[in-house]
């Protein structure tokens, strides 16, 4: 199963007002090299874009905050959702 | 400023628990939860051992709606080609009062919240905690954007993460080497085919841990729980070895190679998958527990890094509810001398100190160590499986003595300064 249709299985509710992840872009093109990011993320929500910044899709963010605690130069600003937003389990 | 005796951040088990025992106190008590429900937003494998819990919340657990009570364990050992299964079966697992039961938490917890609120306790989803809020150098509340609730005690039971802690400065910023990352899938299968499968009677539940090849070398494994009408299918992995991995791997396609092992394809064939989920595991052990107390703080479950991977047992569920009792009774304690200070509130420590949860953390403190040893995980599986494939298999050639191939195993396999190395390390657990 793609990690498309397995996000398909889960409830969002989306917040499309604002991110709860935001990445610091200077930071993260200037002093990281190894970009965690980009493969510890169970959704695979991360990517780089055709100019080099780093992008999350954090609409299908689990909220585990495994980026969170890789992310060794502290370039992202990583809150839950706001109340009423993102992931909802419904077995757990 | 609305102003209440005790807030519990977090509607999990840690906090509910707090918030039950507080409540039938008589205590005036709000437990916010920034899911739109208590559970919505919590994730377990999801094994709960009830016997070191039983005793703290005397006939509460009786009547929850447990998913299988365990009747069967078993652990297996991968190679990429091979595994080997220790099945461990028994009428004492049987016995009622149950020894260990399979949950979903959405479900556990949203009951764990009625029993709160039936006690008096008052249980706000939808809320979302900012910051602690503080007065005169110590926590007197929490904040939630504009809003300031004021408390005489805040208790942090906010998960792994944990911000409240941190922001409250009750322990540094979290280390990939302390925290694991766990995924999982909930797939349903016909209640009477779970049975068939482990060879169990309706209610009766087995669990099974993987460990070996399939972690590509990574401090973690696989695990697999029955519930009434699915399997609990997931995979742990260390966060600090996910970022080493070379070549890299995502979670998610490890956890697809998992569940394409015949071991796996068997179990789950013509299940329907209906949930993936992701949910960090705190596994640092009794090193990475935070300051547990301040001023008008305490903090419990996952939060205070309360879990124990002992390789053969993951606990969390049970040292969450504990704890949250324990911190309950402190606050009990505090409000009998109403002072919040971080002098009465260090009764909290004490309690814990003396609660056979935290004695578990301490006599398996170097259990972190041990586990991240890549040998555990591609070695010796190996070596196992090898072994026991020349011992079981029959082929043209002449047989040797069963202890002729043991023992020439063991002086070409394991007569060598590490493993020798890895057992002499292996007496500290």
């Amino acid at each position: 199963m793609n990690i498309e249709a397995k996000l398909g299985l889960d409830v969002f509710q989306i917040d499309s007002e604002q991110s709860h992840i935001l990445i610091d872009q200077e930071v993260c093109q200037s002093r990281c090299t190894i970009r965690y990011c980009l493969h510890v993320c169970p959704a695979d929500l991360y990517d780089l874009n055709e100019n080099g910044e780093m992008t999350v899709d954090y609409e299908g963010c689990l909220e585990c905050g495994t980026c969170y605690v890789a992310c060794r130069e502290d370039a992202l600003e990583w809150h839950y959702p706001r109340a009423g937003y993102g992931v909802q389990y419904r077995f757990g | 400023m609305d102003k209440v005796e005790v807030v519990i951040v977090g509607a999990g088990l840690a906090g509910l628990s707090a918030a039950y025992v507080l409540a039938d106190a008589g205590v005036e008590v709000l437990v916010v939860e920034r899911g739109d429900f208590p559970g919505s937003k919590n994730v377990s494998g999801g094994r709960l051992y009830l016997e070191p819990v039983r005793a703290y919340l005397p006939g509460l657990f009786d009547e929850a709606p447990f998913e299988r009570q365990v009747v069967k364990e078993r652990l297996t050992m991968l190679t990429s080609e091979s595994s080997v299964t220790v099945e461990l079966a028994s009428d004492r697992f049987r016995s009622s009062p149950a020894n260990s039961v399979t949950v979903l938490r959405a479900r556990f917890d949203q009951w764990l919240a009625e029993k709160a609120s039936e006690k008096g306790a008052f249980i706000i989803p939808g809320y979302k905690v900012d910051d602690v809020w503080m007065e005169e150098g110590r926590v007197a509340g929490i904040r939630s954007n504009e809003d300031i609730l004021q408390a005489d005690v805040v208790i942090a039971a906010d998960g792994v993460l944990s911000f409240i802690a941190e922001k409250a400065g009750m322990r540094e910023c979290h280390q990939p080497r302390n925290v694991a990352l766990g995924v999982k899938e909930i797939i349903e299968l016909p209640e009477k085919r779970i049975q068939d499968l482990f060879g169990l009677k309706a209610g009766e539940g087995a669990t099974q841990l993987f460990f070996g090849s399939i972690t590509e070398g990574m401090m973690g494994g696989g695990f697999l729980y029955t519930n009434q009408t699915s399997l609990s299918l997931g995979m742990v992995i260390s966060i600090h070895d996910l970022m080493q991995k070379h070549p890299t791997i995502s979670p998610h396609d490890l956890f697809e190679l998992f569940k394409k092992r015949p071991e796996i394809e068997v179990l789950i064939s013509g299940g329907h998958s209906v949930e993936y989920s992701a949910h960090d595991v705190p596994e640092g052990g009794l090193k990475s527990i935070p300051r547990l107390y301040a001023g008008g703080l305490l903090v419990a479950g996952d939060a205070a890094g309360l879990c124990l991977n002992q390789g053969i047992t993951l606990r969390g569920m049970d040292m969450a509810i504990v704890s949250g009792v324990l911190a309950g009774r402190a606050v009990l304690d505090a409000r009998q001398k109403k002072d919040y200070t971080a002098e009465s509130l260090g009764i909290y420590e004490k309690y814990l100190k003396g609660s056979s949860i935290y004695q578990d953390l301490s006599t398996f403190q170097h259990m972190p160590e041990i586990l991240s040893n890549p040998r555990l995980f591609e070695k010796y599986p190996e070596v196992a499986s090898e072994l026991l494939l020349e011992i079981f298999r029959v082929d043209a050639q002449p047989k040797q003595k069963i202890s002729r191939t043991v023992l020439r195993t063991i002086s070409r396999e394991l007569l060598k300064v590490d493993v020798l190395r890895d057992l002499w390390h292996m007496r500290k657990i």
